[in-house]
């Protein structure tokens, strides 16, 4: 299943078509399509999971520069050796049931190296250095794609733990969200498009994912970006809701410039190819030339900024929630805003040497990532829209897996990344549940009290939460406490002060959501009641994994980074920190210490109250983040409106004042030379030649057209003794 | 071998045709004195192919023979559609191109 790892998108696309051409016929509507074609990636990638964590690790990473091999020497001794010898005993266990195909796998390491994994050639001319301990090998299968001069693209897919683990999660959250969606969309005007989207969607996603050159990726990248507009706009008959497409579109647009930029550079300076391991060699190996390798960090940057709602551009995430519910759980948890993340990890050989990710202080990545977590979060705090509540939760999370990877925790980074689609895709999902019960998403106006009318979306729900808060054992603690642990280890310590600030935040605002939705008075209309099974089906698997998903890196357990941490992490030389206990207590602490002054203040009305009542101070903070520190009026009235903006009085100004004047003698001046010019040079020279060109034309015309008479044979002769002539000049002079 | 006679004939079929391609009314016959032009073209390709001992003439006579018959198709529907729409295939009365 590796090496035919190129399945498991397709089958996505392959659903988008078939639902296109045949969904409306079928009696679901096309949504069987949908599900059998996710559902099938879905086992796909576990094959290929159970696969990759069978692959002996055998595969020597060889050195990209000097200093690099000396690090890489020394990273993470601690977890290869037993991973290897466990694996290699199961792997024969499993030899005699698994099918054919695993045997190629298991052969495709040694024997097919050669003919089809061009990419892989350099990786392999070098391997013969040993260095550092064995991982395993990145199974890559490429053909050729077309060549334009010597430059030969390949497609193809490179299958390693990253691609491997996320491949799965999309597959998952994807699996879930068309589950979900069954019911949440029923009777809707273009069900079948939903789906067929939503098909495309998670294809784009994959792509990006398997891809094993920079071209594919940028490809999947950018299906993604149609893809989300097509579904943030599905009921694009409101102007909101197409504005909100628009805006998504445009906002990530911005950023993919730099996506662009970035990867022509990349191609560029590393000789000529798209090859996403070639550029991570060359760009460790100080292959790439300074200047560009930061040019093209900060480009692609730009590109993850956009399109993982990074703070600025972060303001289409939140409108972005004009779009279906469960498109919000795909969007938020395993897709799209993701692929900023993933883009960072991808390629994190040249981020690392860029930035110098490994020297601590202070980087671009991680100041994105911690003035992200930061801002949004303090927005969470002010919306009454669950769903927007839950939007910046995203962003704010979203900044602390960038940060994550600014400090140098690729492995705390990713993880997060899987931890948060489990009980990101979870919440949201279970708004969606509770806004299909009282029909509307406002939590000061429409919910409160649902906790007896919806036991199952409730206790989920809670469960989400506290994996956000970071409680002890859920998803969300393991993960977070291994960013904090890097931030601190690699000599960020700015960055952990924030991430312990952020994780206060994120457990208080969670728990203010908890209390507007299911604690209190109910203040919508009608009866709310519990979602049918398809809905809550989604959320009880969810939920188990939110709680189960964070084992997985656990102390003692530690699979999830012996199966990701691969050829670049290994050659740059990231460590990886495991767990600490004083971290973790003070992560928890943190996010106790949320949780309890959300339920001081909520629960037992302690604390300020009508704060903003009383205080101006209090009243401008709050201003100030109701207004969304007024990025949106920058961007719609400064930016795009600049025109009619203060910038636009200004230039009127210097305009009437300045330019005017000189404007006026200039023209006066020039008017007395425009009367002689007129007079002499236009009316009698100019009109003369005019007037007399037009007239000879008319004349000329009158005369020739007495030739055209109209009939074929004296034209005839005219050709004749035309030729005729030109044949006496050739035979006379020549 | 004289070159010359077939040279004369060629001369001779070419006059002929470009007498009668100006000098016929008939659209038929144009047509027709069309075709005596190329097929003297012909005759001089294949007589010059002949004495320099190559077989590049006689090809390229070929050639001129099919796209004849693809030009003569042509001009025959041409001249079809006008009797359709005339009742007469005098080209002096086709004049609609008059400027």
């Amino acid at each position: 299943m590796l090496r035919n790892a190129w399945v498991i998108p397709a089958l996505p696309v392959l659903s988008f078509v078939l639902i296109l051409f045949f969904g409306r016929r079928l009696p679901g509507k096309g949504h069987e399509l949908g599900l059998a074609a996710v559902g099938g990636a879905l086992l796909l990638s576990v094959v290929a999971l159970v696969q990759w964590v069978d692959l002996p690790a055998d595969y020597e990473v060889p050195p990209p520069g000097e200093h690099a091999a000396a690090d890489a020497a020394g990273a993470g001794e601690d977890h290869a050796e037993e991973g290897a010898a466990e694996e290699d005993g199961h792997a024969d266990e499993e030899g005699a049931a698994a099918a054919e195909e695993e045997h190629a796998d298991g052969a495709a390491p040694a024997a097919s190296a050669g003919d089809e994994e061009g990419g892989d050639g350099a990786a392999a001319a070098a391997e013969e250095e040993h260095h550092a301990e064995p991982i395993r090998r990145p199974v890559a299968r490429e053909v050729l794609w077309f060549s334009s001069g010597d430059v030969e693209i390949k497609a193809g897919t490179r299958m390693d733990g990253m691609a491997v683990i996320l491949v799965f999660t999309v597959c998952l959250i994807s699996f879930l969200v068309h589950v979900f969606s069954t019911n949440y969309m029923h009777d809707d005007r273009r069900y079948t498009h939903y789906f067929a989207s939503l098909s495309l969607f998670t294809a784009g996603m994959l792509i990006m994912v398997t891809a094993s050159n920079t071209l594919q990726l940028l490809f999947g990248w950018e299906m993604m970006g149609l893809c989300s507009f097509m579904l943030i706009g599905h009921w694009w008959e409101e102007k909101d809701n197409s504005d909100a497409a628009l805006k998504a579109f445009f906002t990530t647009r911005t950023g993919d410039i730099g996506l662009l930029v970035g990867l022509s550079i990349l191609f560029v300076t590393a000789g000529s190819t798209f090859d996403i391991a070639a550029i991570n060699d060359a760009a460790l190996a100080g292959d790439i030339g300074r200047t560009a390798l930061v040019a093209a960090a900060a480009a692609l940057l730009c590109a993850v900024v956009g399109k993982s709602a990074q703070f600025p551009l972060h303001t289409w995430l939140p409108d972005a929630m004009a779009g279906p519910t469960p498109v919000s759980a795909l969007i938020h948890a395993a897709t799209m805003v993701v692929a900023g993340v993933y883009l960072v990890a991808r390629l994190y050989g040249v981020f690392w040497e860029a930035f110098d990710i490994g020297a601590g202080g202070i980087n671009p990545v991680a100041l994105v990532g911690g003035v992200t977590v930061l801002i949004a979060a303090a927005l969470a705090f002010v919306q009454s829209d669950i769903k927007k509540v839950l939007a910046y939760s995203t962003v704010s999370q979203l900044g602390y897996m960038v940060m994550a990877l600014g400090v140098g925790a690729w492995t705390a980074g990713l993880f997060h990344l899987f931890t948060h689609a489990m009980f990101k895709g979870l919440l949201f999902l279970g708004a969606g549940s509770v806004s299909h019960a009282v029909h509307s998403f406002d939590m000061k106006k429409g919910m409160g009290g649902l906790r007896p009318h919806m036991p199952i979306t409730y206790r989920t729900f809670l469960i989400g939460s506290l994996a956000l808060a970071g409680v002890f054992p859920l998803a969300g603690f393991w993960s977070k406490d291994e960013i904090l642990l890097g931030a601190s280890a690699n000599g960020y310590q700015l960055f952990l002060v924030v991430g312990l600030i952020g994780a206060f935040m994120t457990a208080a605002y969670m728990t203010r959501c908890v209390y507007l939705t299911f604690f209190g008075e109910y203040r919508g209309h009608g009866h709310p009641h519990e979602s049918p099974r398809a809905i809550t089906g989604p959320l009880v698997v969810l939920a188990f994994l939110a709680v189960t998903a964070g084992l997985l890196n656990a102390p003692g357990i530690e699979l999830f980074s012996e199966w990701t941490e691969g050829a670049t992490t290994v050659a740059a030389g990231v460590e990886h920190h495991s767990f600490s206990v004083g971290m973790a207590l003070l992560g928890s602490l943190m996010g106790f210490a949320g949780i309890g002054a959300g339920y001081a203040y909520y629960w037992r009305n302690l604390g300020p109250h009508r704060l903003t009542e009383r205080s101006g101070a209090a009243l401008s903070g709050y201003r100030i983040l109701e207004n969304k520190y007024w990025l949106d009026r920058l961007y719609s009235d400064m930016i795009v409106g600049g025109i009619k903006g203060p910038v636009a009085r200004a230039a009127y100004w210097t305009n009437q004042r300045i330019i005017d004047g000189v404007v006026n003698a200039v023209g006066i001046g020039s008017r007395a030379v425009a009367n002689f010019t007129y007079d002499v040079v236009d009316q009698k020279v100019v009109d003369g030649v005019v007037n007399g060109t037009g007239i000879g034309a008319e004349e000329g015309g009158s005369a020739l057209s007495v030739l055209q008479t109209g009939r074929v044979q004296q034209y005839a002769a005219f050709l004749f003794g035309g030729v005729v002539l030109l044949g006496g000049a050739l035979v006379l002079f020549a | 071998m004289y070159l010359n006679q077939f040279l004369f004939l060629a001369a001779f079929l070419f006059c002929v045709g470009v007498y009668g391609v100006l000098a016929r009314k008939n659209g038929v016959l144009v047509l027709m004195s069309v075709e005596l032009i190329l097929n003297a073209v012909n005759v001089n390709l294949v007589a010059f192919g002949a004495f320099h001992d190559t077989v590049v003439g006689q090809v390229f006579a070929l050639f001129v023979i099919a796209i004849a018959a693809a030009e003569v198709g042509v001009g025959l529907a041409i001249v079809l559609l006008i009797y359709r729409n005339k009742h007469s295939i005098d080209l002096t009365e086709v004049d609609l191109m008059k400027g």
